[in-house]
């Protein structure tokens, strides 16, 4: 199994909440995972209910079974300094760098520094072992940039390393490209039962493959509960009304008569019948969609009240359970 | 759909306690002095579904509308029935133009609106000098800022050209709404900044006394980024930055111009956002922005609210009626819901409960049971199915009271923003229909949410048929 797990998707799909319940389930059974964040947005830290994370890596849950979250917010300036004290033993110089504004400048503006420093940042804790030889964590995961830019942005070293021809950035970006397009990693995409959501998923793993960047598993996120099924749907269509209303009197609904209580009850209810069986049909098509990309496919259910701590858990061990770790 | 729209059957008399004001949507796109409209919010809210609508919509009142949209989505040529849209405003066909009016759409190509700048302003051997230049073409393909700066820019261009009554501006997909005003100064700053100044000229600084310190501390630092970056990456960078200074004037003026277009007045921003929380987070930091930069905010557009046309029935009361119907059912039926929802004939295969199979239930003159059976079969399928009726719309209650908690908590932070409420789709929208459809809704001026919780209906005794 990859120990590189990459959590894509596009925007409000929920993938930083899949990649934090990943990481959970990962690190069941006394094994331990790194969560990382790398757009600076502090979602890991509102998700785990703790303060603003710090360029640290820091322990923010315990998994079922003795396993440890840890989790890091890479900031590409700190990690440009970090990587610069690594090479250079820069010192104080570093710090007049920074104040210059060079550190600014060139984690925004030299073309894929940025990147190749959070990515870069990421394979280290990957291949990052202990004394005695022991990998520091079994799995990574990452919380990627959304569908859209995460070809680029896994990429983006093929980029530095044609235009740094030479120089440590270049043999940097030729390491992470290695791990990135090994087996170590797999690159997961989170969507919705919605249609474009699931075209950018297909796009997105058409883009992938064509960078030859190794595709993991589609999960989808925010499933609805079946309310009403197939039969009940079809139903819908041909029951008369006055049926419908006498069974609403029935359950004490008011008056089955016309303008009675449970009467008036009848076609706003069965509008939203159609509404349901509307978006019933879409939902099966998408799905359809998903399962001919031929991929493992894994279902996470809606929480109609919000994500919390408690359902963070909760879809940890859905995960487990379609055996994701 | 032939029943009426939930959305237009609530009871006008129940809206007397208006919290916010209402956003007019027609008079703002009407008006001629408004000559851009600014459509922004967090990712994945509808932002650019509103704009193309409000396109339709204004060019359908009569004005000469151009939507540029810089999601590379592709979604708004799509519903626009164009199959690709590129950086040059085309013309959609299929609109209603007996007022006049014409809808025109573009999609940002940021590499192709950055390569125009060039073009316009180098001779054409600078030009290819600068096209060529390996750092420009990693800058123009993609880089952090440059898609806003882009769209700014190309909003300048558009707004130059005046051809067109109102500019209708999608912002780039992010998570932050924020990034479409910081981004372009951003990379601004960057690009005409003491650093890269002093990068691309230390023999001029050296030529003066006074600067020789910092030219030692310079040529240190641009020792250490060669080292970083290759030597050859940052010779890239220098010729990139003076061959574009000398002809194009400055990032940092022109990313200044479009930013001061948008405190012009005929410029109006529409913050665009869902009924949940972290898009109302979005939505309120954005509505401070605006204020604080004297920017004018026309409204808020809360998209995908849900309605419900038996808002009177509570999901509590609901939810008990659904149990009291599925009650019968486990007294005088052995085999669950599998009895319940197939013919007799199908007793036999009672070991899934939950068949997957379509049940013929709406079909109960089949073989096997006699009439009185079927009747009865037919009766307790529909109790079942009212049951689900019933807890669907306890579901949509729910919703409904969560989204009318998080739009509550919006407007009590910030009752001075008017808000338009779009009813959710069960579908997306890929046509003009659809498009005109939502237009229709951002104009309704309507609630689709109740203002307030309703009393409980039931307490009140009703005679029954």
């Amino acid at each position: 199994m990859s120990r590189l797990q990459v959590v894509s998707g596009k925007g409000g799909t929920g993938k930083t909440t899949v990649a934090a319940a990943l990481a959970l389930a990962l690190a069941t059974e006394g094994k331990r995972t790194l969560l990382v964040e790398v757009e600076g947005r502090q979602g890991i830290a509102q998700l785990f209910e703790t303060e603003a994370l710090p360029y640290e890596e820091r322990k923010i849950a315990v998994a079922p079974g003795g396993g440890e979250v840890y989790a890091l917010a890479i900031d590409p300036e700190l990690a440009l300094l970090d990587y610069l004290q690594m090479f250079y033993k820069l010192g104080s110089a570093g710090r007049a760098l920074k104040k210059l504004g060079a550190i600014d400048f060139a984690t925004t503006i030299a073309p894929g520094l940025r990147d190749v420093l959070l990515t870069g940042k990421a394979c280290e804790a990957v291949r990052r072992k202990d004394r005695s030889g022991r990998f520091a964590y079994d799995y990574v995961v990452m919380d990627a940039p959304p569908t859209g830019r995460i070809t680029r942005f896994l990429n983006v070293n093929d980029e530095v390393a044609g235009l740094a021809k030479i120089g440590p950035i270049h043999n940097q970006a030729q390491a992470v490209m290695r791990v990135l397009k090994s087996p170590e990693t797999a690159v997961h995409l989170v969507t919705l039962l919605e249609e474009m959501p699931v075209q950018e998923t297909v796009d997105g793993i058409a883009e992938l493959r064509s960078a030859r960047l190794p595709v993991g598993r589609i999960i989808v996120n925010m499933v609805r509960p079946e309310v009403l099924d197939a039969a009940d749907l079809e139903l819908v269509r041909t029951v008369p009304r006055s049926t419908v209303a006498r069974s609403l009197s029935s359950a004490g609904l008011g008056g089955a008569r016309r303008g009675g209580r449970a009467e008036r009850l009848v076609d706003p209810l069965l509008t939203q019948a159609e509404e349901y069986a509307e978006r019933y049909t879409l939902e099966h098509e998408q799905r359809a969609v998903l399962t001919e990309l031929g991929l493992p496919l894994h279902e996470l259910p809606l929480f109609a009240e919000g994500m919390d701590l408690a359902g963070l858990y909760e879809l940890a061990r859905e995960l487990r359970e379609q055996g994701v770790s | 759909m032939s029943r009426p729209d939930p959305a237009h059957t609530h009871d006008p008399a129940r809206h007397h306690l208006p919290p916010a004001r209402l956003l007019d949507i027609d008079p703002l796109l009407e008006d001629p002095k408004t000559r851009i409209v600014v459509c922004c919010g967090s990712g994945g809210v509808g932002k650019t579904t509103t704009a193309a609508a409000l396109g339709l919509r204004a060019a359908e009142r009569g004005r000469k509308v151009v939507v540029l949209t810089i999601d590379p989505a592709r979604r708004l040529a799509q519903s626009m029935g164009i199959d690709s849209l590129d950086n040059t405003p085309r013309r959609v066909k299929g609109i209603d133009d007996s007022a006049g009016g014409e809808l025109h759409a573009m999609m940002l190509d940021m590499k192709r609106t950055f390569d125009e700048i060039v073009e316009a302003h180098a001779d054409p051997e600078r030009a290819a000098a600068i096209l060529g230049n390996p750092f420009y073409q990693s800058l123009s393909a993609g880089f952090a800022g440059t898609q806003e700066y882009m769209a700014m820019e190309k909003l300048g261009q558009l707004r130059a050209r005046d051809e067109w009554d109102l500019i209708i501006v999608d912002t780039p997909p992010s998570r932050s709404a924020l990034d479409f005003l910081d981004a372009p100064k951003r990379l601004g700053s960057f690009l005409d900044g003491r650093l890269i100044r002093l990068l691309t000229a230390p023999a001029k600084l050296g030529g003066r006394a006074g600067m020789k310190f910092l030219n030692v501390g310079m040529s240190m630092m641009t020792g250490t980024l060669g080292k970083l970056l290759g030597g050859q990456l940052l010779k890239d960078v220098q010729t990139f930055v003076s061959a574009m200074d000398t002809t194009f004037g400055g990032f940092r003026t022109r990313a200044d111009a479009t930013y001061k277009l948008l405190q012009a007045p005929g410029t109006a921003f529409l913050v665009v956002a869902a009924p949940e929380r972290d898009a109302l987070r979005e939505a309120a930091y954005f509505v401070e922005r605006l204020a604080a930069e004297d920017m004018p905010l026309a409204g808020l557009v809360l998209n995908r609210v849900h309605g419900s046309g038996a808002d009177r029935l509570s999901a509590e009361r609901a939810l008990a009626a659904a149990e009291n119907l599925e009650e019968p059912r486990i007294v005088d039926q052995e085999g669950g819901k599998a009895v319940l929802r197939n013919s007799p004939d199908t007793h036999d295969s009672s070991g899934s409960p939950t068949s997957e199979t379509p049940a013929p239930a709406a079909a109960p003159a089949s073989d096997g049971g006699s009439p009185a059976e079927d009747a009865e079969n037919t009766e307790r399928s529909v109790d079942q199915l009212t049951a689900g009726l019933l807890r669907l719309h306890a579901d949509r209650m729910q919703l409904l009271s969560r989204e009318q908690r998080t739009r509550d908590r919006f407007t009590a932070l910030h009752p001075e923003v008017a808000v338009t409420e779009v009813g959710a789709l069960p579908g997306d929208v890929h046509d003009l229909a659809g498009l005109r459809d939502i237009g229709d809704r951002l104009a309704a001026n309507e609630r689709e949410l109740p203002e307030t919780e309703l009393p409980e209906e039931g307490t009140r005794p009703e005679a029954s048929a």
